[in-house]
């Protein structure tokens, strides 16, 4: 009988060992598929990675790419410690990039310096607030919480579209319904050619780091993911904990809301998240919910993003091609985790077993 | 007679929604969240479009999408089942692929059309003395036979759940799929049979869009209505019938803006368009406060199965 046995301790190295593995075994697969497209694999992982970096603009691009992905996985790693399933990232960078660009619309007249920060501080409210509902019923009642989260992503992407097509419809745009851009002042400043996302970014990665492994609230955070029941007899106040967890997680989200909407596309409109808070679950779940970690696997899907939308204009393969190659990937290393955590016995490998010993 | 075809409408917009929403209570009951479903609907649609326009053959059509729709959810059990991947992520990565398949599949299908004979096929038919009978007739009764078929298979899977020795089983997997192995059901089989039944369902939701919705191919076919099956398990408490009214419901809602218009009321579509999921998340708070055991759905849902962890 094949029995599987839960690995006990398992070296760095070896994980490594093993997702590096089943990322090439899943660009040989596609690169299958790309020899049945007619083309060469090698020469489109080849333009891949040039569209990615093959020049300075491309590279900005997949920095670009890879802000929103890394703060927003940031968010919801904080909700994935408490073993609180938010999948509501998408709505909650809505609701953020909504109260930013409340303010950025109707305030425009404040210099930068006072209305980027009221933004920022309104985005991390706008997504903090739309993650803690679903908090408090899961808090108070035990309410569902990958459900929930999950519904209220809609709600916010036609709340958005309500406003795209209805009250804040630009009456300049010609009937073209698009909401009318942000002022100068709204906009975040480029540093280096990128906007200055990047450092926030990067700040964030470094302070929510220091957040989860020296900070009380963040060790609470992480037993009452644990175990509750440990985090209850210790003292710790369960519910708040989780409220302020989901706070922090739904936060983080609004600020990628914010940056997207105010450097990306200077406005608001429904394509603000773009599918990143899907995106960026996969990310967070892939990277073990560590800031660091999240940093790389957020920039190499950025490559595989920035890559797939090259090869499109450089061998007429459609960026969907891409997309599917994205999912391969991820199934396969989605599939190498069991090899990480489990070992296959075999029947022939039980009885050399029992001859050795 | 407005409102009697506006009910008939809805009927209509509701049947992909139905076939979406029975597969994945299939799958759930099973223990196993399918978030793919916008995916498994997609990839249904495109390979039903191809080979109806293939083969001009409905049956061979039928059959392709939910070979694709299975296809999408071997992968997602394989990974979730016999490797223990997260449920959740990996069936929001089997959406990713399903969109990606069907874009690249259905890029030489844009604009393309449902060819005649299978137009024909698919038109509505009034059943003998259960389309006469007033308003119920005009409403349900003279429809597609995609609907009836719709119909048929929610009342076998209620059936089957609810009235089988293999229904007991399945619900026990989903329940506590240690005693469900303790007592002898092999619990993986289980689970991948429901789940590949399941993701065939779904595919034959996302092909009555192509065929028979639209019926031509357009990018993006299924618009989001994968979600919309997934909030409609929850709606309708995991049960098959509650399905066929809530795919109703939620059909009636789809449409009810675009209809509104005629009357110039003021109401947004996108307001309306909200409320589907405004309603599943009321269904899912009230069942939470009165713990609700027939709303709380499995109970094993979402959490793989691992005999040597029991």
């Amino acid at each position: 009988m094949i029995r599987l046995i839960k690995k006990a301790d398992i070296s760095q190295s070896q994980i490594m060992t093993i997702r590096i593995m089943a990322v090439f075994l899943s660009l040989f697969t596609a690169g299958v598929f790309i020899l049945f497209l007619g083309h060469n694999p090698f020469s489109v992982y080849g333009s891949m990675m040039s569209g990615s970096f093959g020049s300075l603009y491309r590279l900005q691009e997949t920095i670009l790419k890879t802000i929103p992905l890394l703060i927003t996985s940031l968010g919801i790693a904080v909700a994935f410690r408490m073993k609180f399933w938010n999948i509501g990232a998408e709505g909650q960078i809505c609701m953020g990039a909504f109260c930013a660009s409340f303010f950025a619309l109707h305030f425009s007249e404040l210099p930068s310096l006072i209305l980027l920060p009221i933004m920022m501080v309104a985005g991390i409210v706008g997504g903090g607030v739309w993650a803690l509902i679903p908090g408090v019923f899961k808090a108070y009642f035990g309410t569902n919480e990958t459900l929930f989260t999950l519904m209220m992503n809609y709600i916010a992407l036609k709340w958005i579209t309500y406003l795209q097509y209805g009250p804040w419809k630009d009456p300049d745009a010609l009937g073209f319904p698009k909401i009318k851009n942000f002022s100068e002042s709204a906009i975040l400043p480029n540093i280096f050619g990128i906007h200055i996302g990047w450092i926030i970014a990067l700040l964030l990665v470094a302070i929510m780091h220091f957040f989860i492994h020296y900070t009380k609230k963040g060790y609470e955070i992480t037993v009452v993911g644990e175990s509750e029941n440990t985090a209850r007899y210790a003292g710790m106040d369960v519910k708040k904990v989780v409220l302020i967890g989901l706070l922090i997680s739904g936060g983080l989200c609004g600020i990628t809301g914010m940056i997207q909407a105010s450097a990306i596309s200077n406005t608001l409109s429904v394509e603000v998240s773009g599918g990143v808070g899907f995106t960026a679950i996969i990310t967070t779940w892939l990277s073990g919910l560590s800031a660091p970690m999240i940093v790389l696997i957020s920039f190499l899907f950025a490559i595989l993003v920035q890559g797939g939308s090259f090869i499109q204009t450089a061998f007429q393969i459609p960026q969907s091609a891409a997309q599917m190659l994205q999912g391969v990937i991820l199934f396969f290393v989605l599939g190498s985790e069991f090899f990480i955590q489990y070992q296959v016995i075999f029947p022939w490998n039980q009885y050399m077993q029992k001859e050795e010993n | 007679m407005a409102l009697i075809s506006f009910f008939a409408a809805a009927v209509v917009a509701g049947t992909p929604l139905l076939f979406a929403t029975l597969g994945e209570i299939l799958t759930e009951k099973s223990g196993n969240l399918n978030l793919g479903v916008e995916g498994m609907m997609l990839m249904g649609a495109v390979v039903g479009f191809q080979v109806g326009i293939m083969t001009q053959n409905p049956y061979l059509a039928l059959i392709g999408a939910m070979g694709a729709g299975g296809l999408g959810a071997i992968i997602y059990g394989f990974l979730t089942i016999t490797l223990r991947a997260n449920q959740v992520v990996t069936g929001l990565s089997l959406t990713i692929f399903g969109a990606g398949f069907a874009n690249y599949m259905g890029q030489k299908l844009i604009g393309q059309v449902v060819p005649e004979s299978m137009k024909i096929f698919f038109r509505p038919v009034s059943l003998p003395v259960l389309g006469d009978i007033p308003y119920i007739g005009a409403i349900f009764f003279r429809q597609d036979p995609f609907v009836y078929l719709g119909y048929i298979t929610a009342i076998v899977l209620g059936i089957y759940l609810y009235h089988t020795q293999y229904g007991l089983h399945v619900r026990v997997v989903g329940e506590n799929p240690g005693a469900a192995d303790a007592s002898g059901v092999s619990v993986s089989m289980y689970k991948y049979i429901h789940c590949v039944v399941g993701g065939a369902l779904c595919g034959l939701g996302g092909a009555y869009l192509s065929l028979v919705y639209v019926p031509a191919w357009q990018e993006n076919v299924t618009a989001g209505r994968g979600w919309i099956a997934v909030a409609l398990v929850i709606f309708a408490a995991w049960n098959p019938y509650k399905a066929l009214i809530g795919a109703c419901f939620f059909g009636g809602l789809d449409i009810v803006g675009f209809r509104l218009q005629a009357f110039d009321l003021k109401i947004s579509q996108y307001i309306i368009n909200m409320l589907p999921y405004i309603v599943t998340i009321c269904v899912l708070i009230i069942a939470s406060v009165r713990k609700s055991k027939e709303y709380g759905g499995p109970k094993g849902l979402g959490i793989p199965y691992f005999r040597e962890e029991r």
